[in-house]
């Protein structure tokens, strides 16, 4: 019959309560974030000043605190779309492997005679050899240079593959190796991007990957896209190279195995530099700002142990000459050796500020990119228009929400009024149910709960119109109600499966604020057909209990 | 009795059938409206769709369109579109306008120096002017995301069509189908007579309308399916139309109520999504139009075999479990 069991209603009622509490907190948003924040820093820190402690006692620790995340669109802040360059890290390694390479070669020299390198497209590595009729023997060689890879799909192939014609051997990464290396690739990229952007403190950053060769970076609050950018440092390489010779003319030929580089502090000076480097920045394990014997800030850094290890003996064996310490393509500064370097640790000197330094040193202590990055999509929303959304948003959905309520109480008159109370806990369960999961709330999000405003009480007129229907056919009040929700019960599924559909492909293919829309209209449709079929259906019950009534009007 | 709003009467016998012809080719000359004027007058892609930077200013001063262009021209930065927005949540010394700016020539979006000169440029003719946003889309993402709007509403169409032909019949969901296609052309066809910005919100748009559209057509399927097994030997026009006027109050409710908080989306959610609100409501109406006019007259035309067994386990199974619960 019409009466719904104890533990049902115990059920119904529970969930409500529930969804009301954790959607609480949002209603005191300034307060409950400001608590977060310190109970945070707090967990991080361990220490706590007066003005957190006053800030978490804003709000009681036992209360929920899970707050909804706002958007990018609310919120304001900055939205990067980067492309890795994986394929500079094939080029790296080949360039690596070549002085391997040709000491392999040249002991055997007497059998394949001459070995140098041929010019080659980036990620290749091309020899050639004095005797092409030993080019089998040259290419086997180059073969015991490969390694088994290590990895799931591409266990017992070999990293590289060497194949030969003519007098040239071509080395290149293997297939699987490339795949290996990518996903080593786009790691690092990922850890070394969320260290950067964590070091500036910012909140709640999204750093994800995505797709094969992407990474997604949202930091709410930021300034700009450009500030992000600069702070990620596209391309934050730090190599320690042996100085060939200065000119002045950038357009000299460097001659083979070398480069020529601009000079950070002087215009107009160009190191000749070789190519290879000695150290690179992936060896340092720390780095921070300090002051040269003349009392200028300067960087101070420490090598890990090969990488210290390759610094002494340069340094051992190269005092006097010259030395480039270069940072994304610019050499700044190039002091003498003076003496062998031993300890692994040393200091980079030149015309900083002090907030240069202590940059410098950050930089360098989130480690150097493993290849560059191309920007694909920039997206700066300023913090007022992110309010402005926010009040417009509020607006309309208490002004669709009267509405939508005067319209169904005048057309439901009681029932209409059990429909509104469900529509309100509609719509405080969404607010929860995000709250809980972390979910982000967008501004087509704010657009989708409007929208579930809308279509929520949908359900219920599905089953007040059946009820109506079948009171016509003068069954018993109980009857009708009962029949009503029975019989509206199919079309309610069916409609609100579709509507599943599409917000689940919305969800999958969408991204950013689309994908916000996608999660409110989900949750939305899931906790509608909750209030409006169970929830309306507990206070009718209650109601024709207390009331008994003989007529229903409806 | 009490008072009680009713748009629709208790008992229509509206013959939804009489003029069929009329409402048909009014649909299809609509349809194929819409796809000669997005053909002829093609789409105002979004940057999304077709990379560029989108920038929003902000000024207390009014703003001269003319003034900003003749700035910004010296920069040889392509086509640039400059539109003033209105909207009436705006503050009387409230002036925005919107910067669009072509996508430039490699695969990266713009860069920060290109930015600095536009603002540059423009804060010399007007130095009250802020930058709210930017936005900026390389030719390649966008490129992606063409094939990722189209595929998501194809994805969703063959999802709902694959639904409706498990829980109805075939003939239903070629129904649904005609009345999914109608609804989107139909907005596409909107979106191009007004030239409206059309980028990767309305795509969202789209895929919502289609959830309301169908929900519409099945409610209407629903009851269909249930009179059939209840009026065995009323032609099926008939059964039709009375399905239709047994729903019609639910229609004219929850597209009321529905159409309500969309309008006020519309009207008082701010110039940011107004494309987004204004593509739903208008795909409201035209899936509650669809769902009564388009949808069954396809499986009228189809025809259906009365003699199959047409009731459906699954409803049976959830309409039993709802009735258990209570005991």
């Amino acid at each position: 019959m019409l009466q719904i069991p104890l533990w049902k209603r115990v059920i119904i009622l529970g969930l409500c309560l529930i969804g009301l509490a954790l959607a609480a907190p949002n209603l005191f948003y300034g307060r409950v974030e400001a608590h977060n924040d310190a109970v945070a820093a707090q967990e991080k820190t361990g220490a706590m000043s007066a003005e957190q402690t006053a800030a978490r006692d804003l709000w009681p620790d036992w209360l929920p605190s899970g707050l909804v995340n706002l958007g990018l669109d609310l919120r304001g802040g900055a939205h990067l779309l980067a492309e890795v360059h994986v394929a500079d890290v094939y080029k790296a390694r080949m360039d690596s492997l070549w002085p391997e390479a040709r000491r392999a070669l040249a002991a055997e020299r007497a059998t394949i005679g001459a070995v140098r390198r041929a010019p080659s497209p980036p990620g290749e590595l091309r020899i050639q050899i004095g005797e092409p009729t030993q080019l089998a023997r040259a290419v086997e060689i180059a073969r015991a240079l490969a390694s088994p890879i290590v990895s799931l799909t591409g266990v017992g192939q070999s990293d590289l593959e060497v194949t030969g014609e003519g007098d040239t051997i071509t080395i290149r990464l293997s297939e699987a190796e490339q795949t290996a290396t990518d996903d080593r690739t786009m790691q690092q990229s990922l850890e070394i991007v969320r260290r950067r952007v964590d070091a500036a403190g910012t909140r709640e950053p999204t750093i994800v990957r995505q797709g094969a060769d992407r990474i997604l970076i949202e930091v709410p609050g930021i300034g700009s896209a450009a500030e992000l950018k600069e702070l990620i440092g596209t391309t934050a390489k730090l190599t320690f190279n042996p100085v060939v010779s200065t000119t002045s003319n950038p357009d000299q030929p460097a001659g083979a195995g070398n480069v020529i580089l601009p000079s950070a502090e002087r215009e107009g000076v160009y190191y000749v530099l070789e190519d290879v480097p000695v150290v690179t920045g992936d060896e340092l394990t720390d780095a921070r700002p300090e002051t040269d014997q003349n009392g200028y800030p300067a960087v101070g850094f420490r090598f890990n142990t090969t990488g210290a290890r390759a610094f002494g003996d340069y340094t051992a064996t190269h005092i006097g000459e010259p030395f480039a310490i270069v940072l994304d393509g610019k050499v700044i500064s190039a002091p003498t050796i003076q003496s062998h370097i031993g300890g692994g640790s040393g200091i980079i000197t030149g015309r900083f500020t002090v907030q240069e330094a202590s940059e410098l040193a950050l930089l360098l202590r989130a480690g150097a990119l493993p290849a560059g990055m191309t920007f694909l999509e920039e997206r700066t929303i300023g913090p007022e228009l992110g309010q402005d959304s926010i009040d417009a948003g509020r607006l309309a959905a208490g002004v669709g929400f009267v509405a939508v309520v005067a319209y169904m109480i005048a057309s439901y008159g009681l029932f209409g009024v059990f429909a509104s109370v469900a529509l309100t806990l509609n719509i405080a369960i969404i607010f929860g149910f995000m709250s809980m999961i972390g979910g982000t709330l967008t501004l087509p999000g704010i657009a989708g709960i409007v929208l579930t405003i809308g279509t929520a009480v949908d359900a219920n007129v599905l089953v007040f119109e059946r009820i109506r229907e079948e009171m016509r056919q003068s069954k018993g009040i109980a009857r009708a109600i009962e029949l009503g929700y029975e019989k509206a019960m199919s079309a309610i599924i069916d409609a609100n499966v579709t509507t599943f559909i599409t917000g689940v492909i919305l969800f999958v293919l969408g991204a950013g604020p689309v994908r916000g829309f996608a999660v409110t209209l989900l949750i939305g449709i899931v906790t509608s057909v909750f209030t409006a079929v169970w929830v309306t259906r507990l206070m009718v019950s209650i109601w024709f209990e207390r009331k008994r009534p003989k007529t229903l009007e409806l | 009795m009490a008072f009680r709003l009713k748009l629709v009467p208790d008992h229509t016998t509206f013959d939804f059938f009489k003029h069929q012809w009329i409402t048909f080719g009014a649909s299809v000359a609509a349809v194929v409206a819409s796809v000669v004027l997005a053909l002829v007058m093609g789409l105002n892609f979004g940057i999304d769709f077709r990379g560029g930077t989108t920038i929003r200013t902000e000024s207390t001063q009014a703003i001269d369109v003319g003034l900003y262009r003749a700035a910004l021209a010296p920069l040889g930065l392509g086509d640039v579109a400059i539109t003033e927005v209105f909207d009436p949540n705006f503050r009387a010394d409230q002036h925005v306008a919107s910067i669009r700016i072509q996508a430039q020539a490699n695969g990266e979006a713009i860069s920060p120096e290109v930015v600095t000169q536009v603002e540059a440029a423009l804060q010399a003719v007007d130095p009250a002017v802020r930058f709210i946003s930017s936005e900026s889309v390389g030719p390649k993402v966008s490129g992606e995301l063409i094939w990722t709007a189209i595929w998501s509403v194809l994805t969703a169409t063959v999802a709902i069509v694959v639904y409706v032909w498990l829980r109805f019949e075939w003939q239903y969901s070629v129904g649904a189908l005609a009345a999914l296609v109608h609804d989107v052309v139909l907005t596409i066809g909107l979106f191009a007579l007004f030239q409206i910005k059309f980028d990767l919100t309305i795509i969202a748009a789209l895929l919502t309308i289609l959830g309301y559209s169908i929900n519409d057509t099945v409610v209407v399927f629903d009851r269909l399916r249930e009179n059939l097994i209840k009026y065995k030997t009323m032609p099926l026009k008939d059964v039709m139309n009375l399905s239709v006027n047994e729903t019609l109050s639910r229609t004219v409710m929850t597209s009321g109520t529905t159409l309500i908080a969309l309008m006020s989306l519309v009207i008082l959610g701010g110039d940011v999504i107004r494309g987004f609100t204004l593509a739903m409501a208008w795909g409201v109406i035209t899936g509650t139009y669809s769902s009564v006019f388009v949808a069954k007259n396809i499986v009228l035309f189809l025809g259906l075999d009365r003699n199959k067994k047409t009731e459906d386990p699954a409803a049976k199974f959830f309409t039993e479990k709802a009735a258990d619960a209570d005991h």
